[in-house]
């Protein structure tokens, strides 16, 4: 018997652990063209979610903390102990890391209106949370951003590309 | 001062955006996501100066951004950084020499039109 033998099904669910932590090399699983797409749509989806979440726990966090913008340097090191804040700028850390990904392989004019998904996101968080009152023309501003958002999604992320190398 | 906080914030936040955006097609696709890799991206884009500019534009344009807010309405203030999204997509036509087709110069305008309708 060998000393380090693994049952075989521990073996495989090893290694899927691996790949899903981002811990073994992904390309061995997914491959080219898919994992292109995989990175990008994940860095859209994290870039918005990110960015407006972490503007709301920022506002909620600064709410709580009756915060003076006049008030001495060391009184904005004291917002760091609202764990709100906290959060939000961890979010906010998030948000910036992926739109430098996004922006490594897409142009800013496609980045820029994408990201803008985020406005509705947030009307929508005021909404469900906050019960926020979403007026007539707030919710035309919201289908007007989703019509921009959507046309802007069916352009190429890259224009200088040739058809065939861009990322759907 | 609330002008004043207003122009800073919607211009350091296009230099900002531009130099990001500058600094990142310079560097060329990331591919790689494992931590040893983006550590190893990190310490690469902190000695590029266009990203490092960048960051500290953004910087500027967020506090100045809260800053404002600080004394101005939320209403007064979003859309202001609305009309910054298109003047971001004029620079990138002309300084990063992307081609914004229809689709996109409609979606700019679309969104900034939205987020006006909805700050309102």
């Amino acid at each position: 018997m060998k000393p380090f033998s693994v049952a075989p099904h521990r073996m495989l669910l090893a290694s899927q652990l691996r790949v899903v932590s981002g811990l073994a090399p992904t390309t061995k699983v997914v491959t080219g063209r898919d994992f292109s797409k995989i990175k990008h749509h994940t860095c859209v989806v994290l870039a918005i979610i990110a960015n407006t979440l972490g503007n709301f726990l920022l506002s909620v966090g600064m709410r709580q903390m009756d915060f003076q913008p006049s008030a001495a340097p060391l009184e904005y090191l004291r917002i760091f102990a609202n764990p709100w804040i906290d959060a939000g700028v961890l979010l906010l850390i998030v948000w910036f890391a992926s739109q430098l990904s996004l922006l490594s392989w897409s142009d800013l004019s496609y980045v820029l209106p994408i990201t803008g998904a985020s406005y509705v996101l947030t009307a929508v968080l005021g909404k469900v949370f906050l019960h926020e009152f979403v007026s007539i023309s707030r919710w035309l501003g919201i289908l007007v951003i989703s019509l921009g958002v959507v046309l802007v999604v069916g352009t190429a992320p890259k224009a200088k590309l040739g058809p065939r190398e861009v990322i759907p | 001062m609330t002008w004043f906080l207003l122009v800073l914030s919607v211009i350091s936040g296009t230099a900002g955006d531009l130099l990001t955006a500058k600094g990142m097609s310079d560097h060329g696709e990331i591919h790689d996501f494992r931590l040893n890799a983006v550590l190893q991206i990190a310490a690469r884009l902190s000695r590029n100066m266009f990203i490092v500019t960048g960051t500290l534009a953004q910087a500027v344009s967020f506090f100045s951004f809260v800053a404002l807010l600080g004394v101005a309405d939320l209403s007064f203030a979003v859309p202001a950084t609305a009309l910054g999204n298109v003047a971001k997509t004029v620079f990138a036509r002309l300084f990063l020499k992307e081609h914004v087709g229809w689709r996109r110069w409609a979606g700019a305008l679309l969104v900034s039109f939205g987020v006006l309708l909805v700050s309102m």
